[in-house]
């Protein structure tokens, strides 16, 4: 179908459930949907829908189901992979409007939200009770519980609290034919399959989240942060491994790079050590006692791996500006070049050095500087290219550096996303990560809940085709990817 | 060490074009979860029993790595020896317990409501699926958003989406001690309690309500548990009690009196914080409230209402023969669901039918 006769056909359906305003459909207004966090790719879709209750999203899905439209959901748009980069002839679905607390039990120690809740909105409304939401983005001033869930969301205190899955309960979601179903539930398991952990980080492809219960933390008695300063990167990426070997689990432990902390330096001025190759921030918490047994081991540990300085932030004042370094590293490494590009990949802890090593090399290959800022304590890795996508080839150059660095991830045993997800960015690496049998089990359970393949078509899974033509192109050690698919 | 992956694969590869049912076993110790296998159906065994070894470990990742068939036992060994446990302390049951019988169950221990499930801990599966294909989801990383979360998926799946052939788990380090304290508690004081006390700084790692007693453990370093107990006996009135270890083992492995009966056992999920629901039966209430086992004459079918409209759901456990289904029933848009995932997973209905629901 023509994308005007699709526009003419649901338009005035939409009109039907919808106000006027919560409908975009002027090239001006749908400006701002055209890309989430990455930017490389725009589109402007069809139209914009903002509902604003879960009635209305059923309706939209169910006449979008009847004329086949595809629906892609958007949360705040600050997701890192085009996870809701839109199509042309798709309707972008904005959970704007969901923004209410729905319930704060301090008991039970849950919230009821709806999807577009910002993450730390949760922490705040918690407060009060002495509570709080684990899982914490660097973007968590902006992105959405929604967008949580759909990516798996982790943030610096995911090592110690784990990810996004691990602090949900339940789900409402609105399926493609428009059906409520409720998964999960405030008990804590629930019979039948675990369908929760299957919505979370299905980058709106299984279903529009509409309805979320999470989990909420007592706030930790006490928080302190050291600083170690390491003359060689090696050593700091060995530390990691020597504190989680000595039975610590910090509540964050954190790298950054030389060139990351000369920008956040430049943009924070958190006090970091500008003559040193790296500095990893290890955070403890917990009760009094535990964090003050835990400091000094901790300290120790980090000498002994080599560290040249340590430092434990003296207050809460200096804790957080240590942070704040460290969570605007994005936005501080982007100051020094025009664009930035942001991988993702995880590996084995004690892969750190090896992987580090090879950034380096394939940066001096490709001319690229690159600035390294990433979750250590789970070996997720941040590698940020610097490059001007003003320069003709660069932005091809950069994502091909990208992608070795995946390539690289995968081969150390680690995965090609942490927490990013794979959206549009990273699907041509899904092919180097799994094998046939594992992508067509992934298309069949999108089966399951789209058989159309109308909800957010074409991300997170390469078809078997497209594999084969790059499987094509990318013959690794002789041998051809996927040689049972037919080439052309 | 011993790597039947092939043997195993060529039997599901025969049973998928033959639709002969299989009946997916381990060390066999948690056959009476789920509904009993139909008599009339004709179908052979496959055991994972001998599918044995830890493939990797390495304590500083955190992450140990065995085949399917690998007891419990030797992976809680390995681990202890480097100061590691499995934090959703699964049950056994029985010496031949298996690592992925216990996956396949998702069974948790006493420490559930405050480290996690066993799905929780699962960072990666090898599964052969009903169509005999050997894949490998999620790794033995700590994060990995790649592609759907089949691995996960795999835990609490009773084997009808796949025979589990190896599982990446995420292990911690042990605290370095252990104190529980008891006091005596009205039922519905006590869930207040623990709920109350959960929501502070506390070492908190299982509880137990039984006989008008509330238990609490404490797990961390010594002069953590050592003052947690002080001001929590004082607050709720405790005190200590002689055998930790031992009470906790008699819970986890229950082995304590109370489910030594042959009236039917229910097993209760709901909220933490409801209230009590006043079966006029006994009840070992675990996890905070959240899980409540209960001695009963109760017809399950009311059961299963009440719960329900607290917000959770119960199991026919144990001695239920009249039960129709073993689990819950769900809802039906949520039952169609299943049977979709199901078929995507098992295309000739082989694995294990009807174990999770009957018409599953
Ligand atoms: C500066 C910066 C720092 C970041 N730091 C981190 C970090 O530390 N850790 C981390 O994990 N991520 C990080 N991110 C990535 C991003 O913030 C997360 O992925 C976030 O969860 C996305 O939320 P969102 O609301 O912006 O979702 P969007 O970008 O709007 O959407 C993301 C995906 O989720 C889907 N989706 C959104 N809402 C719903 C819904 N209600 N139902 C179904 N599907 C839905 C979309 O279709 C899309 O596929 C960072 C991003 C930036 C820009």
């Amino acid at each position: 179908m023509q994308i005007d006769t699709i526009k003419q056909t649901i338009l005035p359906a939409l009109m039907q459930i919808l106000p006027a305003d919560a409908i975009l459909s002027e090239q001006e207004d749908l400006h701002p949907y055209e890309c989430d966090g990455l930017s490389a790719y725009r589109q402007t879709p069809l139209l914009v829908v903002l509902p604003s209750s879960i009635e209305q999203i059923q309706q939209i899905m169910k006449l979008c189901h009847q004329h086949q439209v595809a629906v892609i959901a958007r949360g705040a748009g600050t997701g890192l992979s085009g996870g809701a980069l839109p199509m042309a002839d798709s309707v972008l679905l904005s959970l704007a409007k969901f923004k209410q607390i729905l319930d704060i039990d301090p008991l039970a120690r849950t919230a009821n939200v709806q999807p577009g809740v910002r993450n730390l909105a949760i922490s705040e409304a918690a407060k009060p009770h002495g509570l709080y939401y684990a899982p914490d983005p660097s973007s968590q001033i902006a992105c959405t519980i929604g967008g949580n869930v759909a990516e798996n969301s982790g943030g610096v205190h995911c090592l110690k609290y784990g990810l996004t899955v691990h602090n949900i309960l339940k789900l409402d979601i609105v399926t493609v034919e428009g059906e409520r179903l409720t998964i999960g539930s405030e008990a804590l398991d629930s019979p039948g399959y675990d369908l929760l952990a299957l919505m979370t980080g299905s980058e709106g492809m299984l279903g529009i989240i509409v309805d979320i219960t999470v989990k909420l933390l007592p706030m930790p008695e006490q928080a302190k942060v050291i600083m170690a300063s390491f003359d060689d990167i090696y050593k700091a990426g060995n530390a990691v491994a020597n504190i989680i070997s000595a039975g610590i689990i910090p509540a964050g432990l954190e790298m950054m790079d030389k060139l990351a902390i000369k920008a956040a330096e430049d943009f924070i001025h958190a006090d970091y050590p500008l003559d040193a190759e790296a500095i990893l921030l290890c955070e403890l918490d917990g009760n009094t006692i535990e964090v003050d047994e835990l400091i000094p081991l901790a300290e120790k540990v980090l000498l002994e791996s080599g560290a040249s300085e340590t430092r434990l932030a003296k207050d809460d004042t200096e804790r957080a500006k240590f942070w704040q370094g460290r969570k605007s590293a994005f936005p501080a490494v982007g100051r020094m070049a025009p664009d930035y590009y942001c991988m993702d990949g995880t590996i084995p802890r004690r892969e750190l050095a090896n992987i580090l090593k090879r950034i380096a090399d394939l940066s001096k290959e490709y001319e690229l500087p690159v600035a390294n800022v990433f979750h250590a304590g789970d070996g997720n890795m941040h590698p940020l290219i610097l490059y001007d996508a003003n320069i003709e080839g660069e932005l091809e150059r950069t994502e091909e550096f990208g992608a070795k660095i995946l390539e690289a991830c995968v081969a150390a045993g680690g995965t090609i996303t942490g927490e990013h997800g794979v959206g549009i960015e990273k699907i041509d690496q899904m092919c180097v990560q799994f094998k046939t049998a594992e992508l067509s089990q992934f298309h069949a359970i999108k089966a399951a809940f789209d058989p159309a393949g109308l909800l957010n078509p074409g991300k997170a899974v390469p078809t078997l085709h497209r594999c084969a033509e790059l499987g094509a192109m990318h013959v690794h050690e002789g041998k051809l990817p996927h040689p049972e698919l037919p080439r052309f | 060490m011993n790597n039947l992956t092939n043997d195993l694969q060529a039997q599901i590869l025969a049973a998928y074009k033959n639709k002969t049912h299989c009946r997916i076993e381990g060390g066999n110790s948690k056959a009476f979860i789920g509904n009993a296998p139909p008599d009339s159906q004709a179908s052979i065994n496959i055991s994972t029993a001998e599918h044995t070894g830890i493939i990797s470990y390495d304590a500083s990742e955190l992450v140990i790595t065995a085949r399917s068939g690998t007891t419990l036992h030797e992976i809680k060994q390995a681990l202890a020896e480097n100061n590691q446990s499995l934090p959703f302390e699964p049950p056994s049951f029985a010496d031949s317990a298996t690592i992925g019988g216990t996956i396949a169950c998702n069974l948790s221990g006493p420490a559930r409501a405050y480290s996690g499930a066993a799905r929780d801990f699962v960072l990666g599966s090898r599964i052969i699926n009903g169509k005999g294909d050997d894949m490998q989801f999620g790794g033995q990383v700590m994060k990995n958003v790649a592609g759907y979360d089949a691995s996960r998926l795999m835990a609490g799946a009773y084997g009808t989406l796949g025979l589990i052939l190896e599982v990446s788990l995420k292990v911690l380090p042990l605290a370095q001690t252990e104190i529980t304290i008891k006091s005596q508690q009205h039922i519905n004081s006590a869930i207040k309690n623990i709920n109350a006390l959960s929501a502070q700084n506390w070492p908190i790692s299982a509880s137990v309500y039984l006989d008008g007693h509330l238990y609490i453990r404490l797990n961390s370093s010594e002069m953590n548990c050592l003052s947690a107990s002080q001001a929590i006996s004082q607050k709720i009135n405790a005190t200590e009690i002689a055998d930790s270890k031992a009470f906790w083992t008699s819970i986890t492995e229950q082995q304590h009196a109370f489910f030594d009966t042959s009236q039917s056992i229910a097993r209760l999920s709901l909220p933490a914080t409801a209230e009590d629901i006043e079966p006029g039966g006994e009840q070992l209430i675990e996890w905070g409230g959240a899980l409540r086992w209960l001695k009963t004459d109760l017809p399950i079918q009311q059961l299963r209402d009440t719960a329900r409209t607290l917000g959770g759901h119960v199991t026919a456990y144990k001695n239920y023969p009249q039960a129709t289904e073993y689990f819950q029933p769900l809802a039906p848009g949520m039952h169609s669901l299943h049977q979709r995932l199901n078929k995507a997973f098992d295309p000739a209905g082989i694995l294990n039918p009807g174990r999770l629901y009957k018409e599953l």
